[in-house]
């Protein structure tokens, strides 16, 4: 067991990759000599190439059709977006060529394609930077899509995303590159946790509150304040966002009655919704209280003075538990 | 499939300037001869002029049988290639089978030069497919529909070639439309930057549907890449010994380490865009009556009644192939099984999904509800 930030992890795993596949190769704008904006692929090149680990040019649909390619070729690419916000230029090869080859060849061509997008805000940067582009992405077929929250998962994930022979997008929470967590680096990939399932990391029986990336900090956290006045939380870390692990959300609730979602992408049409309106279908008759959503604004993401207030916080996803459990909360009083 | 000579000659060839168009064969049919790319043809005897006079005869008669299957609602769309046809056989008989082609969707031709099996053609069109043959088996991708997309793939899969340390070559199609496309920029500058073994075949056949190319540049196609560091070729596209001579230098260089060719092949959709299309809204029939005189069929027919190689016999040969395969695309068409159902949901993911098991699920109830007896009382 070591102690790793999350870009640490996230670098381990890709070494890992790098070792037991040829085939792996990653590709990206500066991750070469500078070890990327983050320094996530810090090393990498030194040790492994600069054929296997590529600086890309400035040109982010040219770093996915050109894994499309490569992907043709039998090769596993690792494909870096500097970040949320550039991912634009990419979105129709993801869309029309990564998500779509292997239904378009009926299996005979696979995209074992992973797409490491650094996400989120909460750094304080300018436009372009702090997105949260993830329910794009969820509502394409044929793209397995997942958010890590920790480096245990960081480093186990990315290995698991790159051994899929789906492609993945891979979102980072930016914010949280610096935090530090236990990682078991011996961890046997055949016996983790599979990269489509959801985890329990707080247990509790009062509201079930789903966070995935950033916020599975910010709700255990949340849950810890709520323990406080004697409420109980169960936080689900969703780990994969397409597809979700409904199973694990629908326990929690048939339990709880209570469903609090929190992510910082906007509202409107937002995993939150299909998370929401999946669980009411399937759940109704257990759940005490309509599901509750606490997310960023219908906003572009503002200028960072103003960040704090778009970006869910401890007090707001706490506000959200009070109105599923019906207690006093900002909006009591107003109808529906 | 056939076997590309290696005339020991250096492949090298300087960047376009000027705006001269490489030509072996007049539209008259006479043989012209060039200094520096006859040597490239120089192994195409008689018998292999008489079998790419065939090849060409032959896609133009699928896609006469094609366009005629649309019309009568066996297809359900067809892109012709009708104009097209020297383009499309002399670029890909240059190519080797270990050499992988991305297509758009109008190279029909090529697929049929590369082995793909009629029904394969026509099953895309007809809506019974989202793929028509298995891309792995005879390196064809499959047809790319977004324009200039398959640019970029043909660049990385020859990404792949280089890392491999293979000897294969790529080869992209795309038209006039798609040189103005970000991807076929960004695949150029990808394919300079790695030098990677990469042909850009470019059909000018002057139309992307109604625009005509003037309104995607205001310089020759040809006269592109250069900014790019690529060199170019500007041929003659119905001029199919040109079109083999450009493609098999493009080729070598390729194999040899030579990074990018880019060639504009200047030919003309004599058809409509698809069978969707109304070209006489836009077009002026003179403009076509212009190409038909440059007809790349006819322009080989010419130099072979010339070398009198067009016997009764030979002839009638050609004709019987041609008719042969388009019964047999005929058939292979309106005999195709229907795809099931519950085929929507399949090869979404190589592995289980949650999501789509369940909807599968759900809707295969539904079907099988149709066949349940309504319970007494049960409305």
């Amino acid at each position: 067991m070591s102690k790793l930030t999350f870009a640490r992890a996230i670098n381990a795993g890709l070494r890992k990759s790098l070792e037991n596949d040829p085939k792996v190769v990653l590709m990206g704008e500066d991750i070469g000599a500078l070890g990327g904006v983050f320094r996530v692929t810090d090393g990498l090149q030194k040790d492994f190439g600069k054929h296997r680990v590529i600086d890309s040019p400035l040109a982010e649909s040219g770093i996915i059709g050109t894994a499309v390619g490569l992907a043709y070729r039998g090769y596993r690419p690792v494909c870096e977006i500097q970040f949320d916000g550039f991912i634009y230029p990419a979105f129709d090869q993801i869309v029309s060529q990564v998500a779509k080859m292997h239904y378009r060849t009926q299996g005979r061509v696979k995209m074992p394609i992973t797409i490491r997008v650094p996400f989120g805000g909460g750094i304080g940067s300018p436009e372009h930077h702090s997105e949260s582009p993830e329910a794009y992405f969820t509502h394409t077929s044929g793209l397995r899509v997942v958010a890590v929250s920790n480096p245990q998962d960081a480093y186990t994930m990315i290995q698991q995303a790159i051994a899929s022979d789906d492609p993945v997008l891979y979102f980072e929470p930016k914010r949280r590159y610096h935090d530090k967590g236990d990682v078991d680096e011996t961890l046997d990939l055949s016996t983790a946790l599979p990269l489509d399932k959801a985890a329990v990391v707080t247990a509790g029986s009062d509201v079930t509150l789903v966070a995935y990336g950033p916020l599975v900090k910010t709700a255990k956290d949340a849950a810890m304040a709520a323990a406080d006045e004697g409420i109980s939380v169960e936080v689900i870390d969703l780990r994969s966002l397409a597809p979700v692990d409904y199973p694990v959300v629908e326990a929690s609730v048939r339990k709880t009655g209570r469903l609090v979602i929190t992510h910082e992408a906007g509202q409107s049409g937002g995993l939150g919704a299909e998370i929401a309106a999946s669980i009411t279908e399937r759940c109704f008759h257990y759940l005490e209280s309509a599901p509750v959503r606490i997310t960023g604004f219908d906003v572009p993401y503002p200028y960072s003075k103003l960040e704090m207030h778009h970006l869910p916080d401890l007090d707001r996803i706490l506000d959200g538990v009070d109105r599923a459990l019906g207690r006093r909360n900002s909006l009591s009083g107003l109808e529906g | 499939m056939h076997h590309t000579p290696d005339p020991g000659h250096s492949a090298q060839i300087p960047l376009r300037t000027g705006g001269d168009l490489l030509q072996l064969v007049s539209p008259e049919g006479e043989r012209i001869s060039h200094p520096e790319f006859d040597i490239w043809v120089k192994d195409i005897g008689d018998e292999h002029l008489c079998s790419l006079y065939e090849d060409m005869t032959v896609i133009r008669r699928i896609d006469a049988e094609a366009t005629a299957l649309q019309r009568q609602g066996e297809l359900a769309l067809w892109p012709p290639l009708l104009g097209q046809e020297a383009a499309q056989i002399g670029s890909s008989r240059s190519l080797r089978d270990d050499d992988f082609v991305f297509p758009s969707y109008r190279e029909s031709g090529v697929a049929y030069v590369r082995g793909a099996h009629l029904s394969e053609i026509a099953r895309v069109w007809r809506g019974n497919a989202s793929y028509g043959w298995d891309p792995l088996r005879i390196n064809l991708a499959t047809p790319q529909i977004i324009i200039g997309s398959q640019s970029l793939h043909a660049t990385g899969y020859a990404m792949g070639v280089q890392l491999d340390g293979a000897n294969t070559a790529v080869l992209a199609y795309f038209g006039d439309g798609a040189t103005s496309e970000g991807d076929v920029n960004e695949a150029m500058v990808f394919a300079a930057s790695y030098q990677a073994p990469v042909v850009f075949f470019c059909q000018n056949n002057h139309w992307a549907i109604s625009e005509p190319v003037r309104v995607q540049s205001h310089v020759q196609l040809a006269d592109r890449p250069s900014g790019f560091g690529i060199p170019s070729m500007r041929v003659d596209g119905n001029d199919v010994l040109a079109v083999m001579a450009a493609t098999r230098v493009a080729l070598d260089r390729a194999r040899k380490g030579g990074g990018p060719t880019f060639i504009e092949a200047v030919t003309y959709r004599m058809g409509p865009h698809t069978t969707a299309d109304d070209p006489t809204r836009y077009r002026d029939p003179i403009e076509l009556e212009d190409w038909a005189a440059k007809d790349p069929i006819l322009r080989l027919h010419k130099l072979l009644e010339a070398k009198g190689l067009l016997t009764e016999d030979m002839e009638a040969r050609v004709k019987s192939k041609a008719d042969a395969v388009a019964a047999e695309l005929r058939a292979s068409c309106i005999d195709m099984p229907d795809p099931q159902p519950l085929d929507v949901f399949n090869h979404v993911y190589s592995t289980p999904n949650s999501w789509i098991e369940r909807q599968k699920d759900h809707y295969s109830r539904y079907l099988n509800s149709f066949n349940q007896p309504v319970e007494e009382g049960a409305l």
